[in-house]
């Protein structure tokens, strides 16, 4: 992975430095907190319901294991001993006092950690797929292309004060886990018929209150331009977006106000002009040396069955369902990808304690490069575990409350902090995700049902992505009462859709059940090893209209 | 209101008026709307002249002008509207300006540094803001990763210098 060179380190360090000086202004009162607000703003401190809260960036999801016992040791020493991991590949801490964060920056900036671009309305941290250098079907490791945009985004003074935040996230592989169509820019790595490498690039895509797929503006940018393209579209917006209206102020309103081909001409005269400068030039030399820090780690060369792995599936019911869901194909022969939960039976999704963290890194040092990732569906992944290993990291895991075989399933959820943790939210989201945990809680049910995906959102915000979950849930007010809006067929891969609205909302009492009564409608109407999706997809939303409404 | 130019606390040669005020002797900053209805006018007073940019403003309608204004003036009407940091970066290293660019408006401490990289070599600052403070937060960083219209070097050309003497230190 990327190591930080001398340059990188003193950045970060001044960094701290800078923010260091600023908490003590605020705790020595020269600062009001409408002051500090702006400054802690660029350093990933919020403000929420009870406390602070500090966002840590975990640049593409990437982690060492060092980290990861840095994260640890943070959340021992300075929270409540547990983090939590965001849909943007992110870990918050939620209870850290003002007067503590400077140290944690410190820590952080020890093992090359920061908190930079993890808000405010400049180029955030950028996003990809968990499987990076692992895929069987990747073109090349989005690492690479995303470190590249870390380093010209991070500090951009021309923007760090664009009209909205603003989200990048990268995939090398044709299925996409990063869900590029829904955000600000999105990056598909492509090949030409002479096998050079470009980018096909998506603009105009995000949630919220007013969700929007991102349309395709360039089939493909040649690799030494990609920064001054996206200089080109990062400056059609700071110059045009909207600043009336923070609701309307992403790109994605830009580009649906002016049209997709109105914004790709003015993105395309930008870019013929920055390319002329030639400024922002991408050097082979410079792609060669982060390229470097990305390359494959020394597999073995082993086969590719394992007949330690065969006799273990047949031996142990849990480990085999386990292997079933959370385990996926490794573009090596005798490896695999593996998912860990952090979706336990009644728990919050993308929670970790520090014990939890700490195991999973000596299980990454142990047996998968020392390398973990961290997933924008709140979990984690080790890259690369050789088949014949897999048992063992199911018995390690296992005894940190690790190994729930549920990913894809109806149990690994998506939630935003709703009511918890959040001054907006109309309803509750993690003790509802809860309940649907609980209900249904039986493993063998889970596979069963096969891949379905739910996702709640405590408000419109849409942090928790719902109307991209196969099954979405808004929490809506009603005069003072918690309701729950239902969305289907929503998808974020590479057929993104967004959900339609099945009816009236349910109470609280009644969108568990209303849950149950879609999943018993999928059964009834699936075609043999049809997913949800692809059933909703056939038959659409009057099924389940029907059923979710004719008894009430 | 104090005025920074090239790092130095100075005196404002330049009055701001508005559209409807008479012209004072001496230099002036206009507003871009005075300037396209009064233009010969005010250039045949012979003093300085400067146009100011509402942000919305694009600098497109000066381009052609620019060789006979000795200040353009940004507004960034609160710290948070970043447009006329754009327009700063365009006037700089598209159109080549080589006068005075003043940022005006909500102009704060935190945004120093971010301005004088895009080109912004004079600041209208509040009274708050001392030689320390602008020492300070213009130099809070000593590295940069993007090119901008300051021309300082940007960390990929030094780590391209670095190993260039690392190269040549093992050739000998
Ligand atoms: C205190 C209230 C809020 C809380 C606790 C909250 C929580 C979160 C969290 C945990 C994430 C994932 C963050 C990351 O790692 O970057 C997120 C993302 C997001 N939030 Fe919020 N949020 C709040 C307020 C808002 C507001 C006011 C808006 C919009 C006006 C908003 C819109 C979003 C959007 C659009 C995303 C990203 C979804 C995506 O594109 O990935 N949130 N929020
Ligand atoms: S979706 Fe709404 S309730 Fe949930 S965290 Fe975001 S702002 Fe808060």
């Amino acid at each position: 992975m990327y190591r930080y060179d001398e340059f990188d380190h003193q950045l970060v360090n001044e960094r701290v430095a800078q923010f260091s000086g600023q908490v003590a202004r605020r705790l020595s009162g020269e600062l009001t907190e409408d002051e500090f607000k702006p400054l802690r703003l660029m350093n990933g401190v919020y403000l929420q319901l009870h406390a602070y809260m500090l966002r840590i960036a975990v640049p593409y999801g990437t982690l060492s294991s060092k980290q990861m016992r840095m994260l640890a040791h943070i959340g021992r020493k300075y929270d409540r001993g547990y983090g939590h991991f965001t849909t943007r590949q992110n870990l918050q801490f939620n209870w850290p006092a003002l007067k503590d964060v400077p140290d944690i920056l410190k820590d952080l900036a020890s093992v090359e950690m920061h908190c930079i671009q993890t808000s405010g309305n400049c180029i955030r941290n950028v996003t990809s797929d968990q499987y990076a250098g692992a895929a069987k079907s990747e073109i090349e490791d989005p690492r690479i292309v995303s470190e590249i945009i870390r380093q010209w985004s991070t500090f951009h003074p021309e923007f760090s004060f664009l009209p909205r935040k603003f989200k990048i996230a990268v995939t090398g592989t044709p299925d996409d886990r990063a869900a590029i169509r829904v955000h600000d820019i999105g990056i598909q790595i492509v090949q030409d018929d002479k096998q050079n490498i470009g980018y096909e690039i998506y603009v105009g895509g995000g949630l919220g209150r007013t969700p929007m797929i991102g349309k395709k503006i360039a089939d493909f940018v040649p690799k030494e331009d990609l920064l001054a393209y996206l200089e080109a579209i990062m400056r059609v917006y700071n110059m045009y977006g909207r600043r009336d209206n923070i609701y309307k102020a992403r790109i994605k309103i830009l580009v649906h106000e002016i049209g997709v081909e109105e914004m790709k001409r003015q993105v395309e005269a930008e870019f013929a002009e920055v390319r002329k400068a030639g400024t922002l030039h991408l050097p082979e030399e410079e792609v060669a040396r982060i390229e470097a820090y990305f390359q494959a780690p020394a597999y073995e060369s082993l086969p590719d069955e394992s007949t330690e792995l065969n006799k273990a599936v047949l031996a142990d019911r849990d480990f085999a369902n386990w292997v079933k869901s959370n385990v996926a194909q490794h573009r090596v022969p005798g490896y695999a990808i593996v998912n860990i939960s952090l979706k336990p039976i009644g728990g919050t999704p993308g929670d970790c304690s520090s014990d939890q963290m700490d195991a999973v890194a000596d299980i990454a040092e142990k047996y998968s490069f020392d390398e973990l990732r961290v997933t924008h569906e709140q979990n984690l992944t080790l890259a690369h575990v050789r088949k014949k290993d897999l048992h063992a990291v199911y018995e390690a895991l296992k005894k940190h409350d690790l190994a729930t075989a549920n990913i894809n399933l109806i149990t690994d959820q998506i939630a935003c902090p709703g009511l918890d943790y959040c001054a907006l939210a109309n309803a509750r989201s993690i003790p509802l995700a809860q309940e649907i945990s609980r209900r249904f809680a039986d493993i063998e049910r889970q596979h069963e049902i096969g891949e379905l995906k739910i996702n709640t959102s405590g408000c419109i915000n849409a942090c928790g992505h719902h109307h991209v979950g196969h099954i979405g849930i808004l929490g809506v007010d009603k005069k003072g009462v918690e309701y729950y809006q239902v969305t289907l067929g929503g998808a974020a891969d590479e057929k993104t859709a967004i959900g339609d609205i099945v009816g009236r909302a349910f109470t609280e009492d009644e969108i568990v059940d209303a849950i149950e009564t879609i999943v018993t409608t999928y059964i009834g109407k699936r075609n043999e090893g049809e997913r949800f999706i692809d059933t909703y997809r056939r038959i659409g939303v009057e099924p389940f209209k029907e059923s979710l409404y004719e008894t009430h | 209101m104090k005025l920074i130019k090239n790092g130095e606390f100075v005196e404002d040669r330049f009055a701001t008026v508005g559209d409807e005020d008479d012209l004072p002797d001496g230099p002036v900053i206009v507003s871009l709307e005075r300037w396209q209805a009064e233009g010969d006018a005010l250039r045949a007073r012979n003093t300085a002249i400067g146009v100011r940019l509402k942000s919305g403003q694009e600098p497109t309608p000066i381009v052609e002008d620019l060789d006979k204004l000795d200040v353009v003036a940004l507004e960034f009407p609160t710290y948070r509207n970043g447009r006329a940091y754009s327009y700063a970066r365009l006037l700089r290293e598209r159109h080549g300006f080589k006068g005075e660019l003043r940022a005006v408006g909500n102009v704060l401490r935190d945004q120093f540094q971010f301005m004088v990289r895009c080109g912004i070599d004079a600041l209208e600052v509040g009274d708050n803001i001392t030689p320390e403070i602008w020492a300070e937060n213009a130099g809070s960083f000593s590295l940069y990763y993007q090119p901008a219209a300051d021309g300082r070097e940007t960390v990929l050309s030094l780590r391209h210098r670095l190993a260039q003497r690392a190269r040549e230190r093992a050739a000998v």
